[in-house]
């Protein structure tokens, strides 16, 4: 089902949207005029912190927000794993280390609702004990570096962050870090170890950041878009955001933003209640495929999740799954979320969908994003750093026409070995991808080692 | 010869390392202070951060060499990249790093003769939405057209 919403789009419109000014008056416009007169903003920290401390991960875990970078995890349930520690502070870290291609979310809010993130950033210390928030920014996002930076100083310059706001004694400060370009820095451990000045390689869990992340302190790594949904979430009280999704039976609530790219006619970010179906998505927001053609498949959630077919339907037979009243049905006429896009044998993701139409090669595609993942792995892990480099190497020979089929069967083997032996997930970031391709396209591959087809007619941009 | 901030950059430094509990925090924004100012980052540089932050050189180091973004060797005056992954290279990436290598004369991962321009490829920088992109210096340049591309490149090079 589509429906839009607006509570952190709004400001995307108007002019100087970024600026506090701004982001009050759309919380007036959208929430209504603020009680006792009293200013108008930050209105969801302000509940927040009037809240006992404990009540406050209580009343998150009820907003049902699934993680938004991508694994997909309850983000009240991680916030309660965090315990005050007799000598430790803990701290909060904001993953927008956005690079998952595909995914073009948060670097939206940032550049257009900057103060979303503080505010979030004020009430999730608040819930989890911390008095730092730290948010990791790739480098390259320097328009959304300067402008969380102008949220920062004019939050501050109002008393939002400082050492009591909104009246309460209860310190709170954000700082903006910046990356240098790692695609592994997104996996939260590594971006833990870069944010220390180290090399951003992933650690071994456990013990996992709520036990000893940042500075070996208890921490919650959140992604940045999370973090941004929690003041709407607190305003309207976390039930009732919840309950906005058609998902909230299946603990899958609220509103996200859904981006759309690839051969669409419309590419961009849509903020929708949780419940949309992919055919929405992309023919209703979209405007549907490029040139009217069919569609060959569609990558849901950013390149990790395994690309999907439209003829594909979802298999749900068993009546005590919550799924089962999805079952039968074509895979793109159902909602998509965490739970749903599971079920149908890929992952939600970041929940910004690649489209590719009839005309796009799939080989190509695959070794495109090979080369991605050869070039991304950090190295630390053996199968991944070996493995990510001869899934790209052995795709290139099948696209040359110099590769037998033993090779292309050599393939599954090659992403078999990466998934499970890796110490973070990014070894199944690659192979299922890989293996999702291998599966769907096998006649496609087996076309190349034959010879039937050939590299310099390969497309992926449509003539 | 030893490296030294600028004045101004210095105060940056200062006003770094407060926002972190350990020096090695500041490793990363400090090594960006550095190579804003010369560039590339050398041996120089990596003993200069090494001391100001108490660490060991080789930590510095083995930081610069993991991250994409710090150069290790001299590039030109201003840094052109090309979104090549998917998303773009469904809108027609290709073309535009063909456009920027005819015009330049340069392949990707090369810098013009006289300085001005290094042209190189990225991966994914999160503007898959208004695709096809490219960064120049610090910069977007989003839904380009090959008039854009030209335009972008011609006030570079002139």
């Amino acid at each position: 089902m589509l429906t839009r919403s607006e509570y952190l789009t709004k400001v995307y419109a108007v002019e100087k949207g970024w600026t506090l000014d701004e982001y009050e008056r759309a919380q007036t416009a959208l929430f209504g005029a603020p009680e006792g007169g009293a200013s108008g903003g930050y209105r969801g920290a302000r509940k927040a912190l009037g809240m006992a401390q404990a009540d406050v991960v209580a009343e998150a875990k009820k907003a049902n927000i699934r993680g938004r970078g991508g694994a997909g995890f309850p983000m009240g349930v991680k916030w309660s794993f965090m315990k005050p520690h007799p000598t430790k502070p803990a701290y909060l870290v904001i993953n927008a280390d956005e690079g998952e291609p595909g995914t073009h979310k948060d670097r939206t809010i940032m550049e257009q609702n900057p103060h979303s993130v503080i505010e979030g950033c004020i009430i999730g210390c608040f819930g989890i004990g911390a008095h730092v928030a730290y948010i990791y920014v790739r480098d390259e996002l320097h328009l959304s570096k300067a402008r969380l930076e102008g949220a920062i100083a004019e939050a501050r310059a109002k008393g939002y962050l400082g050492k009591s706001p909104f009246g309460r004694d209860y310190p709170v400060d954000v700082v903006v870090h910046t990356g240098a370009g790692a695609y592994i820095c997104g996996e939260e451990t590594s971006l833990l170890n870069s944010l220390e000045g180290r090399r951003g390689e992933p650690r071994l869990k456990p013990p996992f950041p709520a036990q000893a992340g940042a500075f070996g302190c208890p921490t919650t790594v959140n992604n940045l878009e999370t973090i941004a949904v929690v003041p709407t979430a607190f305003i309207l009280g976390c039930e009732a955001f919840s309950k906005l999704s058609a998902l909230h039976k299946i603990g899958d609530g609220g509103t996200r933003l859904f981006g759309i790219n690839g051969h669409v006619k419309k590419p961009g970010i849509h903020e929708l209640h949780v419940g949309v179906t992919l055919r929405e998505l992309i023919y209703d927001v979209g405007g549907g495929v490029l040139g009217d053609r069919a569609m060959l498949g569609v990558i849901p959630g950013g390149s990790s999740t395994p690309v999907l077919l439209p003829s594909e339907v979802i298999s749900a037979p068993d009546e005590k799954s919550p799924m089962h009243e999805w079952h039968g049905k074509n895979v793109l006429d159902v909602p998509l979320g965490v739970d749903t896009m599971r079920a149908a044998g890929t992952m939600l993701g970041t929940c910004c969908a690649t489209v590719m139409a009839v005309g796009t090669c799939p080989v190509l595609a695959m070794q495109n994003l090979m080369s991605f993942y050869h070039h991304e792995s950090c190295g630390q892990c053996t199968p991944c750093r070996e493995g990510s480099a001869w899934l790209d190497r052995v795709v290139e020979k099948i696209l040359d026409g110099k590769a037998t089929m033993e090779e292309l069967d050599s393939l599954h083997d090659i992403a078999n070995n990466i998934m499970g032996n890796t110490i973070c997930a990014f070894g199944e970031g690659t192979a299922m991808p890989a293996l999702g391709f291998l599966r769907k396209f096998r006649k496609d591959f087996e076309a190349y080692v034959r010879g039937e087809r050939k590299r310099e007619n390969a497309r992926l941009v449509l003539e | 010869m030893p490296f030294a901030l600028t004045p101004e950059r210095e105060r940056a430094l200062e006003a770094l390392l407060p926002k972190y509990p350990t020096k090695m925090a500041a490793c990363i924004p400090l090594l960006h202070l550095c190579q804003d100012q010369q560039g590339h980052i050398d041996d120089a540089i990596v003993e200069f951060v090494a001391h100001r932050l108490d660490l060991p050189p080789a930590h510095v180091k083995g930081v610069v060499t993991f991250y994409t973004l710090f150069n290790q060797h001299p590039v030109g005056k201003h840094q052109v990249w090309v979104c090549k992954t998917l998303p773009c290279a469904l809108r027609g990436s290709d073309n535009v790093l063909r456009q920027c290598e005819k015009k330049l004369g340069i392949h990707a991962g090369e810098t013009t003769k006289d300085g001005k321009v290094t042209l190189r490829t990225a991966e994914c920088l999160a503007s898959c939405g208004t695709a096809p992109m490219m960064q120049v210096d610090k910069e977007y340049f989003e839904n380009l057209t090959p008039e854009r591309v030209e335009e972008i490149l011609t006030r570079l090079t002139s």
